[in-house]
């Protein structure tokens, strides 16, 4: 009897000790989770506004969804799949395997690291709580001024937008210098830079674009909230402002947040194509470098957003040719892929299939792209669906099928379960399917005339059929990710556990344990070559790796878990919220600025003096 | 038995020569069953119906709507010289890329179904890559580019400059563009005409577009003639076209301008020269109508459209409709005419299209009665949808700017009597 009484106690003493362990941790694979975690959940919100959206324009004249409502839905569609789904699910990965990849046992600041991902739900979580006070941002992901203006948007839905960004903004900063930090510093003895896997480049120049470009758009929030809540002119050409300002500081941050979503793609697909070709990557230097510059391009080509301002045949000029350039880099980056998959004994599973997948659409996506460099043509397509189209090939894809798999490729390590291979081709053919149904008819759309952003259109302009048809697609989109949910939940519930190694690894993470230990590596490996797993097993001359087995991690320091991360995080979110208060003279008052400026000093100054082995080693 | 091995097989050696390479290209390989590799890839994927027949299927369809069905805002099918010039710099870049998809999607293809391997295969040859390889598809992509290049820059440099005369031999006409939330201004300087949401234009002549936005960005795009103009609200933007043929022709704004940015349409009329020196010269006549405040007679079949601006009838001619008798419909717009000058209407709207400072806030009424459509050129211009929009404009088109007294249903028909005269 004894027992039964003791036991729901013990059941909610470790509940509640577990959801501490989450709130206070600042394990690389744990903040990883929970990156994915809310990712995902912001993933399917914004999926859910883009399937009203399409049941919206099913039919011409539809009155489903009010204007207001559809501007609302069409803005936080973009807002959510670019900061709150893409960049995090991204971010899930870099935390997660970046380490493991280099054969480190966390990141170079692990407490900024936990405070990264609590800014970011914390923002994540603040924007959509918009929806409740039916005001969401309204104004586009862009928020071209003077429609973002308190003149043109006197509501609180563009204070959301501006507020919510500049928050997320600090998340994706601390993460920059954490990883651009841990990635320069600690990786494992002998593997030089021209040794890392490339996914860990690709992380490295996807944080130097976040380094060098988030201070931009900060500073263009900061100047957009100055014109709103404190009557500065930056963007309003009545007191002197210029509204082209707000397009160029937009794009200068803008189109290197393209290759933000999209690097890490093509680092996670370099990662699984020689896996399940049985063969090295091919032209490793060349990608190295093709990814640079692309990088390096990235930060010239901002104006091709904004042929149809009129900047005159000159500006027009350079940046159509420099837009053009980028095709050559892309192109070999395909042409490598392709190469590596050339002469391998391809294994079909289902990461495979959503890399080979992504490959097919990228293509597409990166034709559409030059044709948007040609500017006379871009002309006609800007600001239509043929644009639409475009990018939804290079997002989703690009940057969704290769995270799917990614998710595929790594969820063994991650959760120590292998998803279903029946299940995973399920989702791909039907992904595959939904998603050239919804966005290629788009393309004829465009062209046939229809603009973006249109909350219906009338009958008779020939655009129903596509319309219809895109529809259908994204339905069958949804129904892919439910079979991918079923997946999840499906392997959760099985006692099948996935081995370290389940598909012939060629990096440091296969080495160890599924999931890995919270040290991730007993003793430090020492790295000799490209592929560092792959050259162990060519030196022991076996085809896969004993199975590691769990150890002690008695003598290894990890960092400890710390409240201050969330506690900062907290302050900084009730400091921004202060800015919503709509009276300026009151600021220096502001009870709930100073709150919030209170808590963040306060939570910083704790943080710097925390103990660093408040925790003592487990295992 | 190498089609275009990028990894050497075991006796060539690593890395491959240029000859080796282009030899392996142009040989066929042979399966051992002795059917060359293409022949089994075309063979199964045959067999595999169903990924390639959805790519048929969504092929067919796309390209059956595309030739088929009514798209008057298409941009594939110009009707005008800068937008016959894009098209054509359109259509190069869609045979290259079709070209390139065709040729990469084709590899892609083979080597997955050339290289399909099984668990118990021994590991391939394990290449790292080949610098030749690398230099030529960094080298090939890059004259790829070059063939786009030069025509986009030759066709950026055509469009920047408004010509300084038309084909018709005059010079260009010069149409001001103003974008307002959520409708189109169009002021003509040189005729002195004012209208809203129906660009009247003469076929085979250059407009040349001086464009500005009265509020936030808009951008002005008439698919058919030209590519797509920002319009702002600091700054001027200049456009231009020429029509080639007769018609109307629907635009749109294509940038988002908030709340009714979907409906922010308009109509390019491209009218004979005839057509529209009749049009001008209505223009005119509705300013007289203005001014005496007479209601219009009943359109003559005959002489405008020869007549042209300056024969046009002066006040000599007015009065005579008011000599006539007036009939129940005569008194119906009398009556609708007396509402329009005091429940408000003229603080905003003018059917006056020749004094533009007059009552700008709202559109310009002159020729309402005979526009194709009304609430910017979406909603089309019958009796009853322009009773509901007077009714309450706001259920219409939610957000607008028009502001109207509850009416009854007989001030209304009054009303729709009355702006019916505007033709």
């Amino acid at each position: 009897m004894a027992t039964t009484v003791l036991e729901p106690t013990h059941a909610y003493a470790s509940r509640r000790s577990v959801i501490v362990e989450w709130l206070t941790t600042v394990d690389h694979k744990k903040i990883g989770i929970l990156y994915g975690a809310s990712a995902f959940i912001f993933f399917l919100i914004g999926g859910l506004e883009a399937l009203i959206i399409r049941t919206q324009l099913m039919k011409p004249d539809n009155t489903l969804v009010s204007p207001e409502m559809y501007n609302q839905l069409f803005t936080m569609h973009g807002t959510t799949m670019i900061f709150l789904a893409v960049m995090p699910l991204s971010a899930m990965f870099f935390n997660f395997f970046v380490p493991l990849l280099i054969g480190a046992r966390d990141v170079a600041f692990p407490r900024l690291n936990a405070m990264s991902f609590w800014v970011f739900l914390l923002g994540g979580l603040f924007l959509n709580a918009s929806f409740l006070l039916g005001a969401a941002p309204n104004g586009g992901w862009f928020g071209y001024a003077p429609l973002s203006s308190r003149q043109f948007a006197a509501g609180l839905n563009m204070d959301f937008w501006v507020i919510g960004l500049q928050i997320l903004g600090i998340a994706s900063l601390a993460a920059g210098v954490n990883f651009f930090t841990t990635i320069l510093n600690m990786r494992a003895p002998g593997m030089t830079l021209m040794r890392m896997p490339m996914f860990v480049w690709t992380t490295l120049i996807t944080q130097i674009l976040v380094l060098l470009s988030f201070p931009v758009i900060t500073v263009a929030l900061i100047m957009l909230m100055a014109d709103r809540t404190f009557g500065s002119s930056f963007f309003s050409w009545v007191g002197g402002g210029d509204p082209m300002l707000w397009q160029h500081l937009f794009w200068v941050f803008g189109h290197p947040e393209v290759y933000i979503l999209i690097l890490p793609a093509f680092g996670i697909i370099s990662e699984i194509l020689p896996v399940f070709s049985r063969k090295p990557l091919f032209g490793y230097s060349a990608m190295v470098f093709s990814s640079s510059f692309i990088a390096f391009l990235g930060f010239g080509v901002w104006s091709h957003h904004m042929f149809a301002t009129g900047m005159g045949p000159l500006a027009d000029s350079f940046f159509s040719l420099a837009t053009m350039l980028i095709a050559i880099p892309t192109g070999v980056k395909i042409f490598n892929w392709i190469g590596t998959i050339w002469g391998g004994s391809l294994q079909l599973k289902t990461p495979f299939y959503f890399a080979v997948g992504f490959i097919a659409m990228f293509i597409i996506g990166g034709l559409s792209g030059v044709m948007h460099a040609v500017a006379p043509a871009d002309l006609q397509q800007t600001d239509t669906y043929f644009v639409v189209a475009h990018f939804h090939y290079v997002l989703f894809g690009g940057s969704i099928f290769a995270l799917t798999a990614g998710a595929y490729y790594w969820w063994p390590k991650m959760f120590g379960r292998l998803l279903d291979e029946g299940l995973g081709k399920v989702h791909f053919w039907l992904m595959l399917a939904g998603f050239n149904l919804t966005f290629f008819p788009m393309h004829f759309a465009g062209l046939l005339g229809m603009p973006r952003r249109i909350y219906t259109y009338p009958a008779g302009l020939g655009f129903e059929l596509y319309n219809q048809m895109a529809t259908a697609g994204a339905f069958l989109l949804g129904v892919s990710f439910l079979v991918f949910i079923w997946n999840v939940i499906k392997t959760w519930r099985s006692s099948e556990r996935a081995p370290a190694d389940p598909w012939g690894g060629a990096t440091l993470e296969w080495a160890i344990p599924s999931p890995p230990q919270e040290f991730n590596f007993p003793t430090l490996i020492t790295v000799h070559e490209k592929d560092p797993l792959w050259d162990m097993k060519r030196a022991a001359g076996v085809s896969r790796m004993p199975e590691p087995q769990l150890v002690s991690g008695k003598g290894i320091h990890m960092p400890g878990p710390s409240w201050w991360p969330l506690i900062v995080a907290c302050g900084i979110l009730i400091f921004f919220i202060g800015f919503m208060m709509k009276d300026p003279w009151a600021f220096p008052f502001r009870p709930v600025t100073i709150l919030g400026f209170a808590i963040t000093t306060f939570g910083i100054f704790k943080w710097a003096y925390e103990a660093p082995d408040a925790h003592a080693p487990q295992h | 038995m190498w089609l275009f091995s990028l990894t050497a097989p075991p006796s060539a050696g690593y890395p491959l020569a240029a000859k080796n390479l282009l030899v392996k290209f142009f040989t066929i390989d042979v399966t051992r069953s002795g059917e060359p590799q293409l022949m089994r890839f075309l063979r199964v994927a045959r067999k595999r119906k169903l990924p390639l027949g959805l790519l048929a299927v969504l092929a067919l369809v796309t390209l059956a709507g595309c030739t088929s069905g009514n798209h008057p805002q298409s941009t594939l099918a110009p009707k005008g010289d800068y937008a016959e010039m894009v098209d054509g710099l359109f259509m190069t870049t869609v045979y290259l890329a079709t070209f390139v998809f065709i040729v990469v999607e084709g590899a892609l293809l083979w080597a997955i179904f050339r290289f399909r391997g099984k668990p118990t295969d021994p590991d391939p040859e394990q290449s790292h890559g080949n610098t030749l390889v690398e230099i030529i598809w960094t080298v090939v992509p890059a004259v790829v580019l070059a063939i786009v290049a030069v025509p986009t820059v030759k066709t950026i440099f055509a469009t920047a400059k408004v010509p300084t005369s038309s084909p018709d031999g005059k010079a260009p006409l010069k149409v001001e563009v103003i974008g307002h939330q959520w409708w189109w201004e169009f002021r003509y300087p040189e005729l002195g005409i004012t209208t809203a949401n129906e660009l009247h234009v003469p076929v085979g002549r250059t407009i040349d577009l001086r464009m500005k936005s009265f509020d936030v960005i808009h951008s002005f795009w008439i698919p058919q003639f030209a590519g797509k103009r920002d319009v702002f609200p600091n700054r001027e933007t200049r456009l231009w076209f020429t029509a080639k043929t007769a018609g109307a022709y629907p635009g749109a704004c294509a940038e988002f301008c908030g709340l009714q940015h979907g409906r922010m349409d308009f109509y390019l009329m491209a009218d004979t020269p005839e057509a529209f020196a009749a049009w001008q010269s209505n223009r005119m006549a509705d300013t007289m109508l203005a001014a005496t405040g007479m209601p219009k007679p009943p359109p003559k079949p005959d002489t405008t459209a020869a007549a042209g601006g300056a024969k046009t009838p002066g006040a000599a001619v007015i009065p005579a409709p008011a000599a006539a008798p007036l009939g129940v419909a005569d008194a119906q717009i009398a009556e609708g005419m007396k509402l329009f000058q005091t429940k408000g209407c003229i603080g905003c709207h003018t059917s006056s299209a020749m004094t533009p400072m007059k009552g700008m806030v709202g559109p310009n009424l002159s020729g309402i009665g005979s526009r194709r459509m009304i609430a910017a050129g979406w909603l089309p211009n019958s009796d009853e949808n322009l009773k509901r929009w007077l009714h309450d404009p706001q259920a219409v088109k939610k957000g607008v700017g028009m502001i109207i007294p509850p009416l009854t249903d007989v001030e209304v028909n009054a009303l729709v009597a009355y702006l019916r005269t505007k033709r």
